[in-house]
């Protein structure tokens, strides 16, 4: 079967001029490769710093690499028109760690659903408002909370109404970009539960940007292992977890706290 | 051995507007011994970072502390003077924050911000204090402490601004620390790091700490003991090993739980759902009974109808809940 997204020999380059005004080239990402099959889940996991994100920005479309391609449902979205890649835009969706940060805090649950409809020149008002309620309900969020604004969800809530929000415009791919570091962890586990059922409901493909290597196991049918931009380890989650080829996915295990101390290192300053 | 800290039935509210109040701590007791690392366990809107602000009376202004005291080295906090808790913030009590780049100074280099503190509590010449800050900065950043004086915070990045934070609150060798959620946006690998500076500090300096968080996992292999707060209750509160590994709580058996552990089997349980706990938002207040009891997978009779006190299990574990008699 055609995988739903394939990356391939990505390079995004960026320029910035240092303390002597001398122009540097950072390679955010390096030449990076990856599919990704439809209704599978993908975790990429690195360090800070190591161009997760800026992966995630180049597949959403929000910016464009620098050389290398990107095929998504069969076309090539980085050779793309502005215009074509308009239409593309909708069926790649990303949410964000901080729910409180991407959510406007002066709109109301309805205004926040109702905008990427209002944006895509969707229907009446009447089938909106419609649309936004089944939404709540997909993501478990009752419909009293239609008026409320976001400082008066909990965080669990606002993350859902983000979900929610990405779900307006039947995206094929959704990337979480450490969509559940910044909840508490009883909160991270209904998230989670949430995101399988919408995968098992919707055959949703997801792409799952994160340092947590316990829930990229929990979650995720395959790994990336990413450092400085480039793609360091790759395989089936169970296999790269439990048989680490490379020193810096070791250490990515060696650093993920467990709550059986034996298995941890010594602390050292 | 006595107690370096003995904060004694806490009890603090914030007044809403409308006259109502919320009741954000709700006899909180627990006794912490020099050199010791209590975690305090908890997830949002559970009152622990009240706690860490009532200890040294920085609630904000519509925080209410309505009864209860904080022995501090024998002296209550709570009645203390405006001038006497001056004396003792950032001197004998430290606080470190979640967010580095928010509590530091954007415009200031790394080791003024450092001198600051050691010039607001010192009344050593300059020169004096100038050394100082060189050697609290070199202790923490070793070869690296020159560069990282003359930096901004901006230049830092994420682990090397809370070793900052940490030596602004370790300058003037104060006996206990209290961290709010300090590794929180860190990543991992820093995270773990982070953790290595607390323990080496309380090794080598001595110093209590009360460290707040929100992931039971950090806590394990590192705190010594551990208080789990829910509703500004303290549910639980033992040693660090018994509590993370056989909890007693309904709540806490339920938070561990609701954890993904990695490599745990894998194959057969991946894609299974993780327990999660029923949402807190749905409960109503003010309540009585069991503050957890909406939540409770083992919900009883008696849990509707009045708190339950804590119940000693031996070996310093104290839980609250009617399973254990309450």
């Amino acid at each position: 079967m055609q995988p739903l997204l394939k990356v391939e020999r990505v390079v995004k380059a960026y320029s910035s001029k240092n303390v002597a005004g001398a122009r540097e080239k950072l390679l955010a990402l390096d030449g990076v490769s990856f599919e990704v099959a439809q209704g599978g889940t993908l975790a990429i996991v690195g360090e800070s710093g190591s161009g997760k994100s800026t992966l995630g920005s180049c597949i959403s479309c929000l910016e464009i690499p620098t050389s290398g391609s990107i095929w998504f449902e069969g076309r090539d979205i980085v050779a793309l028109a502005e215009s074509e890649r308009r239409k593309v835009r909708p069926r790649i969706q990303l949410i964000f760690q901080d729910p409180s940060n991407s959510l406007n805090p002066r709109w109301s649950v309805e205004e926040i659903l109702l905008e990427p409809l209002t944006l895509q020149g969707k229907p009446k008002q009447e089938k909106m408002r419609q649309r936004a309620v089944a939404l709540m309900t997909e993501v478990g969020l009752s419909a009293e909370l239609f008026q409320r604004l976001p400082a008066q969800l909990s965080g669990g809530q606002r993350q859902r109404l983000a979900i929610a929000r990405a779900l307006a415009l039947e995206p094929k791919l959704l990337i979480l970009d450490e969509a559940l570091s910044a909840l508490d962890c009883s909160v991270q586990a209904q998230i989670a539960n949430l995101l399988m059922e919408l995968q098992r409901t919707l055959a949703m493909t997801y792409l799952f940007i994160t340092h947590d290597l316990a829930m990229a196991a929990h979650l995720a049918d395959e790994i990336v292992v990413m450092n400085r931009g480039r793609v360091v380890e790759q395989g089936p989650a169970e296999k790269v977890l439990r048989h680490p080829k490379e020193e810096i996915t070791r250490h990515l295990l060696a650093a993920m706290p467990s709550l059986d101390s034996a298995a941890r290192p010594p602390l050292e300053l | 051995m006595v107690p370096i800290l003995e904060v004694q039935d806490l009890h603090v509210s914030y007044s809403l507007p409308g006259g109502a109040s919320y009741t954000a701590l709700a006899g909180v007791r627990f006794q912490l011994m020099p050199g010791e690392i209590l975690g305090v366990l908890g997830e949002s809107g559970s009152g622990k970072s009240t706690l860490a602000a009532s200890l040294l009376k920085l609630l904000p202004s519509n925080g209410n502390i309505s009864k209860g005291s904080v022995l501090f080295e024998g002296k209550d906090l709570l009645c203390a003077s405006d001038g006497e808790l001056e004396a003792i913030r950032g001197k004998r009590i430290s606080l470190v924050y979640q967010e580095p780049s928010v509590a530091l100074h954007p415009a200031l280099r790394a080791s003024e911000q450092v001198f600051h503190v050691l010039a607001a509590h010192e009344s050593a010449g300059k020169s004096t204090l100038r050394q100082k800050t060189r050697q609290v900065l070199a202790s923490l950043f070793l070869e690296e402490a020159d560069r990282i004086s003359s930096s901004y915070p901006h230049q830092l990045s994420g682990g090397q601004r809370q070793r900052v934070l940490i030596a602004q609150a370790i300058a003037c060798g104060p006996s206990l620390l209290i961290a709010d959620e300090p590794t929180a946006s860190l990543d991992p690998t820093t995270q773990m790091e982070i953790l290595g500076v607390f323990r080496t500090l309380r090794d080598e300096l001595g110093l209590a700490m009360i460290f707040i968080t929100h992931n039971p996992a950090l806590l394990a292999g590192f705190a010594d003991r551990v208080l789990v707060l829910y509703g500004g209750r303290v549910a639980e509160l033992g040693p660090a090993r018994t509590v993370l590994s056989s909890p007693k709580h309904p709540y806490t058996q339920a938070l561990l739980q609701s954890m993904p552990q990695i490599l745990e089997g894998t194959a057969n349980k991946r894609k299974t759902k993780l327990r999660a706990i029923g949402d807190s938002s749905a409960i109503p207040l003010p309540f009585e009974g069991c503050v957890f009891e909406p939540r409770c997978p083992e919900r009883m009779e008696d849990c509707r109808k009045r708190e339950p006190a804590l119940v000693n299990l031996g070996e310093s574990h104290t839980v609250s809940c009617f399973k254990y008699g309450g």
